[in-house]
């Protein structure tokens, strides 16, 4: 058995700023990742992050991910990769990996498990060929392939646009980005740079059958009106990809394992454990950041990160109440300010709401 | 499905160093450090499965090892997820039928 001050589930964002956090004040940290790098999704993204100075706007994701993982190994955070957390209960976590089996005790536990991308079914949707737009990502910045020579991308939010940007800055062909609501779902900074392409976009039409066999060929397209198909508005579009962009579920199964309270947000993803303002769950010493805890995008993660992590080192005594408190506003206030503006503010009332809900409890 | 050498952000790709595995049967060139679907894919090779039941192919869904369409047998072993299992020399892999078969004399992965 380990034992050690605070253990993290997830070395993505949320997970390593947790992990510096907590190891800046002198606690020791476990960070387990089942991948054989840590990080998570950030060295994908290699576009530029927004926010302010301090969120470091105008830096790739994939830099910050370097220089996080570097920090948290200079700050003495021991790192577990190609360890599962399978198991997860009181105050331990049991974790499995190539050398075997362990239990990790911890004063505190912190889940930055992330979350994983929605699917969505029509006739063909599972031939060789349909993947989620971040498989495609994956595929193209991390493994340093083509998953497709023609790509029609479904869905317009900010997944759909980057990542068909991406493919284009690789070398693929995008034949059409669709979206079954009227207008363009993410920033305009993305779609500018999409409709700069010349890349098409399918506005109220959605996907009707992806034709081909085995692999892609083909698909049929509909116009859509109130999200049904309008009949004899059907044609089809060469492509052997399709990629889905339609919104990602927080991987939340560990917090459901320790028996933590729900709450459910269709809009920031699904079923979220619910948290106070220091990101602990209603089980005591459990937090949760970044999309666990609501999808968002990995700046807030990097931001809720830093919250639980304080906040933990806080509850198990490494970190007086005042400091802590100081750090926590400030960190609380650059929440804020990435919650802002017409995306921005949705998610800062649902978030809010959340807060509300938990303080309700009086648990 | 082809290899990105040049990349206007992440730069030439490291080409230099490669392995060789064994892909039903017949010899595969990989990059070193590649996980074993991306390997595959870079040659046009997209279907990792077959279902059990319908016998139906299945390839690259999630990339992040959640999925599991992408198993295939590697080394003996039934069941490994691709999209996350990186390349070795001499590594032995079969495209999966159904639930697939252990051979006798696996390595774990």
């Amino acid at each position: 058995m380990i034992q050690c001050d605070v253990v993290i589930a997830g070395a993505g964002p949320a997970g390593l700023a947790a992990s510096i956090e907590a190891a800046k004040a002198g606690a020791s940290v476990y960070l387990v990742d089942e991948n054989h790098k840590p990080g998570g999704q950030l060295f994908k993204q290699i576009h530029k992050f927004f926010g302010s100075h301090e969120h470091r706007a105008g830096t790739r994701g994939v830099k910050i991910g370097e220089d996080m993982c570097a920090e948290a190994r200079a700050l003495g955070v021991t790192v577990l990769l190609n360890t599962v957390v399978f198991n997860i209960g009181g105050d331990s976590v049991h974790v499995s990996s190539p050398v075997g089996i362990e239990e990790i005790k911890a004063k505190a536990i912190i889940l930055g498990t992330g979350a994983m991308e929605n699917c969505l079914s029509f006739k063909g949707w599972d031939k060789p060929g349909v993947m989620g737009a971040g498989a495609a990502q994956t595929m193209i910045n991390i493994n340093r392939v083509l998953p497709g020579e023609k790509v029609l991308m479904l869905g317009s939010g900010n997944v759909g646009l980057i990542v068909s940007y991406q493919l284009l800055q690789a070398g693929a062909d995008v034949v059409g980005i669709v979206e079954a609501m009227p207008k363009i779902g993410g920033y305009a900074v993305h779609a500018g740079k999409i409709r700069r392409e010349g890349v098409p976009l399918f506005l109220s039409h959605t996907i009707l059958e992806v034709k081909g066999d085995p692999e892609v060929s083909s698909v049929v397209l509909a116009q859509v009106e109130n999200f049904a198909p309008i009949p004899g508005t059907e044609f089809e579009v060469e492509a052997d990809t399709v990629c889905l962009a339609v919104g990602l579920t927080p991987l939340a199964e560990l917090a459901w394992m320790a028996g933590a309270n729900y709450t459910f947000s269709g809009k920031l993803g699904g079923f979220i454990p619910l948290h106070d303002e220091n990101m602990e769950t209603t089980v005591a010493g459990l937090y949760v950041a970044g999309d666990i805890a609501g999808i968002e995008e990995a700046s807030t993660a990097i931001d809720e990160g830093r919250l639980a992590g304080v906040a933990a080192v806080q509850k198990i005594g490494l970190m007086a109440d005042d400091q802590a408190e100081s750090l926590k506003a400030v960190i609380r206030e650059r929440l804020g300010s990435l919650r802002k503006g017409p995306f921005g503010s949705a998610r800062a009332e649902i978030k809010e709401s959340i807060l509300a809900e938990r303080r309700a409890l009086c648990l | 499905m082809s290899r990105i050498i040049e990349h206007p952000i992440l730069g030439p790709l490291e080409t230099e160093r490669t392995v060789t595995i064994i892909v039903d049967g017949k010899p595969v060139e990989a990059l070193e450090g590649d996980m074993i679907l991306g390997a595959l894919l870079a040659k046009g090779i997209r279907v990792n499965r077959v279902t059990s039941k319908d016998h139906k192919p299945r390839g690259l869904f999630c990339g992040i090892g959640r999925c599991t369409d992408c198993a295939m047998e590697v080394n003996g072993v039934p069941n490994v997820r691709t999209c996350v299992t990186e390349v070795e020399e001499g590594m032995t892999v079969n495209t999966q039928i159904g639930y697939g078969q252990w051979s006798e004399r696996h390595d774990s992965v």
